[in-house]
């Protein structure tokens, strides 16, 4: 099974968890499965329209999905999803 | 030798553990010397940078910043000391670098970046190293750079995690290629209202000034084409691998970014705050006072409840209320408070937004209660 590794802005919609694993075939099933039970990560992963945020990037382990086969890369046993949101924090207000 | 291109004896004397390494050497240090480097913000990033490009001896050091020093800021930001509290940023970190380094030339930029200067001011550098702490500056800063053909280096935190990578190199990608549009406001947290752990600025500010170093010296291996993915709680660094838009080939000019644009709105930032009715912490008080009946809420998180609370109010946190709007009558009047005001305006948009008629925002947060009302409230 797939591993989803979550980023800290967002494990406060998923239970908390720093990472899951989940069943899945592929990235988009994998992310379905995370969201399950999860449905308030939907909208900070997934647009209305039912896309993947640009502001949220997904890799299979070290390669962007988006130069693979975005959601319907397969992914297997041994594989790291990491899902990597636009964060600005720097100077601190 | 002195002056000119050269270094004087007394720089020799600084700079000799960079001297004796042949990454560096003279030529390197005088490569240093002729350097001119941009840096966006003075705070959590900026203050690392600036302190260690300034001893290195990076000769023309630009700072970007029209904020003041606050006490809130110190536990980070390490270029300002509590003599500094209320000085602006800028002056602070100019006296700390002219202490640490008087062989180079300090540039004050006292302003915000804006589409109407940054074409000017980041036109006078080599590099640009980006501290800034919000994503209209960020694309504004990634713009520039690419229009003008100098390397941004980048890093962002947040809480215990922190991201670093060098954009905007001639064949490398621009942060637009990681990410094309901002996420929509509200969807992720500032460090303000998330919080950062004080050291990690430090450790990704010292990962940038490492980038520009090398860049400067054109030694070793950039992070341009990866992030670097900093995790401080499970201390793991990770990398990803980063690709150039396959619209933009190398070499070519970029097809996204053809001139400078109107960030605020790009990033979608309201150009007026969200007409929400606002209450100051004085009359929430007299109302308080007067047995006046309206239900009052923090929306804080629990950890910041722990350190203060206004008497009265009731805690539920920004990320519970949605789950929780049954516990609250709609019907009724709802004031809402948090720290500053400004999750609390959210609170009152996302209240509105399921039929809350009557809400409102104590402006300023707990900090302003503390201001007006009563001191012994601490401010944090």
């Amino acid at each position: 099974m797939p591993k989803i590794l979550i980023p800290t802005p967002l494990r406060q919609y998923a239970g908390g968890a720093k990472e899951v694993e989940v069943a899945g075939a592929t990235v988009g099933e994998a992310l379905a499965e995370l969201m399950t039970g999860h449905e308030s990560l939907r909208k900070h992963l997934y647009s209305d329209e039912g896309r993947l945020r640009s502001f949220v990037n997904v890799y299979l382990n070290d390669e962007d999905i988006r130069f693979l086969d975005r959601e319907a890369t397969a992914v297997g046993e041994g594989d790291t999803l990491s899902i990597v949101p636009s964060i600005a924090g720097g100077r601190g207000a | 030798m002195s002056g000119g291109a050269g270094l004087s004896a007394e720089e020799i004397r600084r700079y000799s553990r960079h001297l004796i390494m042949p990454e560096v050497g003279m030529e390197g240090q005088l490569k240093l010397k002729q350097a001119k480097v941009l840096l966006v913000g003075t705070g959590g990033l900026g203050s690392p940078m600036a302190l260690y490009l300034a001893a290195a001896g990076v000769g023309t050091l630009g700072l970007v910043d029209f904020d003041v020093v606050d006490e809130s800021n110190l536990q980070r930001q390490v270029i300002h000391g509590t003599k500094d509290l209320g000085k602006k940023k800028i002056d602070s970190a100019v006296e700390t670098l002219e202490d640490l380094n008087p062989h180079i030339r300090l540039v004050r930029h006292e302003a915000p970046l804006t589409s109407a200067n940054a074409l000017e001011i980041v036109g006078q550098y080599d590099i640009v190293a980006d501290g800034t702490d919000n994503f209209p500056t960020r694309y504004l800063v990634n713009d520039a750079c690419v229009l003008l053909g100098k390397p941004n280096v980048y890093g962002s935190i947040f809480r215990f995690e922190g991201q670093a990578s060098v954009f905007a190199t001639e064949d490398g990608p621009c942060y637009r290629c990681v990410y094309p549009e901002p996420p929509p406001p509200g969807l992720v947290p500032s460090c303000a209202e998330g919080g950062v752990l004080g050291i990690l600025p430090g450790v990704i500010g010292l990962i940038q000034a490492t980038e520009v170093v090398k860049l400067i010296l054109g030694q070793g291996e950039t992070l341009q084409g990866r992030l670097m993915l900093y995790d401080a709680l499970a201390m793991k660094f990770r990398e990803l691998k980063l690709r150039r838009d396959p619209a933009c080939p190398p070499g070519e000019p970029c097809t996204r970014i053809k001139g400078l644009i109107d960030y605020q709105e790009f990033c979608g930032v309201p150009k007026q705050a969200a007409a929400v009715e606002e209450v100051t912490a004085l009359e929430v008080k007299a109302r308080l006072d007067r047995g006046e009946r309206f239900q009052f809420i923090d929306v804080r998180e629990v950890h910041e409840h722990q350190i203060c609370r206004i008497e009265g109010a009731r805690l539920m946190p920004l990320g519970e209320l949605p789950g929780r709007l049954g516990e609250l009558d709609a019907e009724g009047e709802v004031v809402v408070h948090c720290k500053s005001g400004i999750r609390s305006a959210k609170a009152a948009a996302l209240l509105r937004e399921h039929g809350f008629r009557r809400v409102v925002n104590l402006k300023g947060g707990i900090l302003a209660w503390s201001d007006e009302v009563d001191p012994k409230v601490p401010k944090y």
